[in-house]
């Protein structure tokens, strides 16, 4: 056994006082394999150590709230003794040194944590980010890395047959050596089937399920709490394999084993595998879990326990059975053709007790892995920001030129290239799938349906990391109005830099503080979610990524389009036109695209107004009054319009403006609260909105071909649908197959 | 009647076809695990899509010497109906009970999407409820949908009048652009659109339908 050497302590990314804490907790110098187990619970990515004391912050507690933060998942109740588990999170770290098998496990991983609780996943969406595909440098290595991560998620995805139905995609520099890829998984189960990941009951034997255990994937978890260094490519075999397959049988058999009646506790092993399973399930319920590593199915020989321990291998599940009826769980993984075998037992002396033939080679108090671990009020200062807070206002060129440019731009243009990889459909549930404000996935079993929104904005979390992430929240909840969906509870990503420099602290401090009050004002608590920190690059890091996912509840039945379905139609804009000061301009689509620059702040938000306006449009929609419905967010009014513009009808809009802003602030500024209506009953329309103190301009007219876009009589805009769409469908692939540079 | 949905264990369409037939289509059907070797009392067997056995060698390839597969090539070869979808279709050419072969899509990617198919024969017991030359929107979703044969097979499912259905519009590379065809006995379809996606108007299309009708039309005088 080696000696504990203060270079070993370093190694394993523990301080010394860190290392103290051990020593104390123990009693005594820890064994090699000890060091890694504290190394890997105790590290960011698995012990939350610099965010915890302000995720507190966050709203757990609602009226559909069935379980918060510290589970496997969120569980919120849909009505007639259903539920929906649900969560989010990141695997950015691995999807950068090994793009395709990085998101693959990334979607593997969050599947688990969903049927772990006994849920059924039906549906997936993802967050991603990524460097510019025109990148004079790196446009290469992202254009790599975005089709790697796609096919990722994709192999995985449709392998194992959820339907992958929305998300989003950002480009900027900022994520040049730290892609972001985050992913949100929906599971549906009846309130009576939930699973805790508790190991309960003294005596009760603990069993192993999956994959055999391999030498992939050890100190994943460290290497996700660390930043990129130019070594960093090394660490690809830290990256593991997935097995989508054997994830489907690993679902389908755990699900059939949890309708025994005899499993007490099951969790996945996810980051710090064996480690984190063990600690975590003894943890929760108080107990103690004694196991021999030599019942652990192995795939490579002369694997040390330390290894053992640390191994992230895919595909694994531990849980724990009724003492007696071990028989029922292990027959049912038997017909699924998966390695199931009892490695140890509950024990009552609240330690991890862990051997090796026979003989102890780690001891500790599950409590002080799992919830003792540091928890540190690190320093923070002024967020972290470098943009200038004016800059020479700009004459507009040309608009309609400008608006071409908008919607064939990395951000707004079509990302069916993406989407089309995925099976949305699986399942036959997905009544809206990728490419809306929001995805629509039916519930057989109870009638209703849900919708679920993903969504973020580095560029006004950056300018104001508080501000920015209200308008996150606004318009999450905003893009569920626009289909009539009611918001009941959200998930959070948050991806930050390193939480030790005091600028990256304090914007993940404000991040969460804007959050909390945008989740409580807009009644979305938070049930759980994910912190990736670290995610730096030789020292330049991410800008604040927070991603929020809220999932709203809604009837079944056929969902309002975004595109206008005919001609004739009435156009309103449910929230008036807003209005933007050239500082409140600086974190728009356009001064990104157009005048490639960042400054100001972010569009200012009234949150009362916006819940007003969500709660007409809601009410508009459910009403049926609606012949389409779509939010105003990057790109402002123009490019909304635009993209309401490109069904397969082809159908535009003659719109007329009344409004003294300059002509490029008027299409382009982003002020929230804004939805775009077409219907066939304006007036009945425009009542609903004044019963909530909201205004409706009527700003035009549906009409065939051509979107006519003129303020105060002047034309601004004249454009042919059909071949502006062509060019919004076939700006991603062209950005994929001829590089610029 | 009855379906019988075989499952494999990585078919992930078996529930969606179930669905269709039992809650779009107003009939009967039931599970087949995949190690049975007896199809029970059935009246049409559906092979679904998915992934069968995982499909990491060639999709299909491992599903036709599963003992299902044993017992459905006996249903079949007694004049049963076997309809076999996106992974039956290339399970079922993988096991001979169909000619060609199913390769990667031409562009090389996985894609999802509702397309228009031209259903080419009304002569047979999966399109008797359709129109020669009408026109369905079914969506497909697979990788390796490419259907490929040599030029006299080719001429012959024609000259056969044994292509089912065509792609308007060519998503994959497919040969004549062939996105379904029969047997020589008419009693065994592949196809690589899912009309069981195509089966329930909240999921945008119902064109679908005209299979599993078209089925139960043919089996309804034998009752």
């Amino acid at each position: 056994m080696s000696a504990i050497t203060p270079d070993l302590v370093e190694a394993h990314q523990l301080t010394p006082d860190e290392y103290r804490r051990i020593v104390e907790i123990l009693g005594r110098e820890p064994t090699y394999t000890e060091l890694g187990i504290f190394s890997v619970m105790w590290s960011e990515h698995c012990s939350y150590k610099s965010s915890r004391l302000h995720l507190r912050k966050l709203p757990t507690r609602g009226p559909h709230v069935l379980q918060g933060p510290g589970e496997n998942a969120g569980v919120i109740d849909i009505g007639d003794g259903w539920a929906i588990a649900f969560k989010i999170e990141s695997h950015n770290h691995p999807s950068f040194i090994e793009p395709f098998q990085g998101a693959a496990t990334g979607v593997g991983g969050i599947l688990r944590d969903i049927f772990t609780m006994g849920a059924r996943p039906i549906a997936v969406l993802d967050a991603l980010r990524f460097g510019p595909l025109d990148d004079p440098e790196a446009g290469a290595r992202n254009r790599r890395i975005l089709e790697g991560v796609v096919s990722g998620i994709a192999h995985y995805g449709n392998c194992f047959g959820v339907p992958t139905v929305g998300g989003e995609t950002v480009f900027d520099p900022c994520y040049n050596g730290n892609p972001l890829v985050n992913v949100l998984a929906l599971g549906v189960f009846r309130h009576d089937e939930i699973f805790y990941a508790r190991a309960s009951g003294v005596g009760n034997p603990v069993i192993y399920v999956g994959a055999k255990t391999g030498r992939d994937g050890i100190h994943g978890a460290s290497m996700a709490s660390a930043e990129f260094t130019e070594e960093s490519k090394q660490k690809r075999p830290n990256v593991q394999v997935g097995d989508p397959f054997l994830e489907k049988l690993l679902l389908e058999a755990c699900l059939e084993a949890m309708k025994t009646g005899a499993v007490v506790g099951i969790q996945d092993m996810g980051a710090a595998g064996l480690t984190c399973s063990t600690c975590e399930m003894g943890s929760r319920a108080g107990t103690g879990i004694e196991i021999d590593l030599a019942y652990v199915p192995q795939r490579e020989t002369g694997m040390t326990p330390y290894e053992i321990m640390l191994s992230e291998s895919q595909e694994r599940m531990l849980l724990v059975a009724e003492k007696g009826r071990e028989e029922e769980v292990l027959r049912v993984f038997r017909k699924w053709g998966l390695d199931a075998v009892t490695i140890g037992v509950v024990t009552g002396d609240g330690l991890l007790r862990v051997k090796d033939r026979g003989v102890v080679v780690a001891e500790i108090p599950t409590r002080a892995l799992a919830e003792d671990a540091p928890v540190y009020d690190r320093p923070y200062t002024k967020p972290y920001r470098r943009a200038p807070m004016d800059w020479p206002e700009a004459a507009a060129a040309d608009v309609q030129a400008d608006l071409v440019a908008l919607v064939t731009s990395g951000d707004l243009c079509s990302k069916r290239w993406i989407w089309e990889q995925y099976d949305y459909m699986v399942r036959t549930n997905t009544l809206r799938g990728p490419g809306a404000d929001a995805a629509v996935i039916r519930i057989k079993e109870t009638g209703s349906s849900i919708a679920v929104s993903l969504d973020g904005n580095e560029r006004y979390c950056y300018l104001d990391p508080c501000e920015g992430v209200r308008l996150v929240v606004a318009e999450c909840c905003r893009n569920l109005s626009v289909v009539g969906a009611q918001p009941v509870a959200a998930t959070n990503n948050l991806n930050f830099g390193n939480p030790e420099r005091p600028e990256i602290m304090a914007q993940l401090v404000e991040t969460i503080e804007g959050m909390a009050e945008a989740c409580r004002f807009f009644e979305t608590p938070i049930t759980g979610g994910n912190v990736s920190l670290y995610n730096e690059t030789l020292g330049e890091p991410v800008r604040p990524s927070p991603v929020i996912g809220i999932v709203g509840l809604m009837k079944t039945g056929p969902v309002t389009p975004t595109e206008f379905p005919r001609p004739g139609l009435a156009v309103l804009l449910v929230g008036g036109l807003g209005f933007s000061d050239w500082r409140r301009f600086g974190g728009t689509q356009y001064a990104k695209v157009i005048l490639k620059a960042l400054w100001g702040l972010p569009p200012a938000l009234d949150m009362d107004y916006e819940k007003r306006v969500q709660a007409a449009v809601g009410e508009i929609v459910r009403a049926g009054l609606a012949a389409s419905s779509h939010d105003l967010s990057g790109g402002g009014l123009g490019v909304a319009l635009a993209e309401c513009s490109f069904s397969e009808a082809g159908v535009g809009a003659a719109i007329e403006l009344d409004s003294e802003l300059p002509d490029h602030v008027l299409l382009f500024h982003e002020a929230p609260s804004r939805v775009l209506i077409s219907t066939e009953a304006p007036e009945a329309v425009r009542q609903i909105a004044a019963r909530f103190g909201v205004e409706a301009p009527l700003i035009g007219r549906t009409q065939e071909v051509w979107l006519d876009i003129a303020n105060r009589g002047r034309r601004l805009v004249h454009l042919d649908v059909r071949s502006l769409r062509e060019q919004w469908e076939n700006a991603l692939p062209k950005m994929l197959t001829s590089p610029r540079h | 009647m009855k379906f019988g949905v075989v499952v494999f264990p990585g078919s992930n369409c078996d529930h969606d076809a179930w669905y269709a037939v039992v809650h779009n289509l107003g009939q009967a059907a039931e599970f087949i695990w995949h190690q049975s070797s007896s199809l029970g009392d059935v009246d049409a067997v559906i092979l679904p899509g998915g992934f069968s056995y995982g499909d990491y060698l060639r999709s299909g390839a491992i599903a036709k010497f599963s003992p299902v597969m044993a017992a459905v090539r006996r249903f079949a070869a007694e004049g049963g109906l076997v309809l076999g979808i996106c992974n039956g279709f290339q399970i079922l050419v993988e096991s001979g009970l169909l000619p060609g072969a199913l390769i990667r899509n031409r562009g090389l990617k996985f894609i999802c999407r509702q397309v228009s198919v031209r259903l080419e024969t009304a002569d047979s017991p999966f399109t008797n409820a359709g129109g020669r030359g009408e026109i369905l929107r079914i969506p497909v979703a697979h990788g390796e949908g490419c259907y490929v044969a040599d030029e006299r097979t080719l001429d012959e499912l024609e000259a056969e009048d044994r292509v089912a259905f065509r792609y308007v519009e060519n998503v994959n590379g497919s040969l004549r652009s062939i996105a379904g065809i029969l047997n020589r006995e008419r009693n065994i379809l592949g196809m690589m659109p899912h009309p069981e996606r195509a089966s329930d108007p909240l999921m945008g299309s119902t064109d679908g339908l005209v299979v599993f009708r078209s089925m139960v039309t043919a089996l309804a005088p034998n009752r």
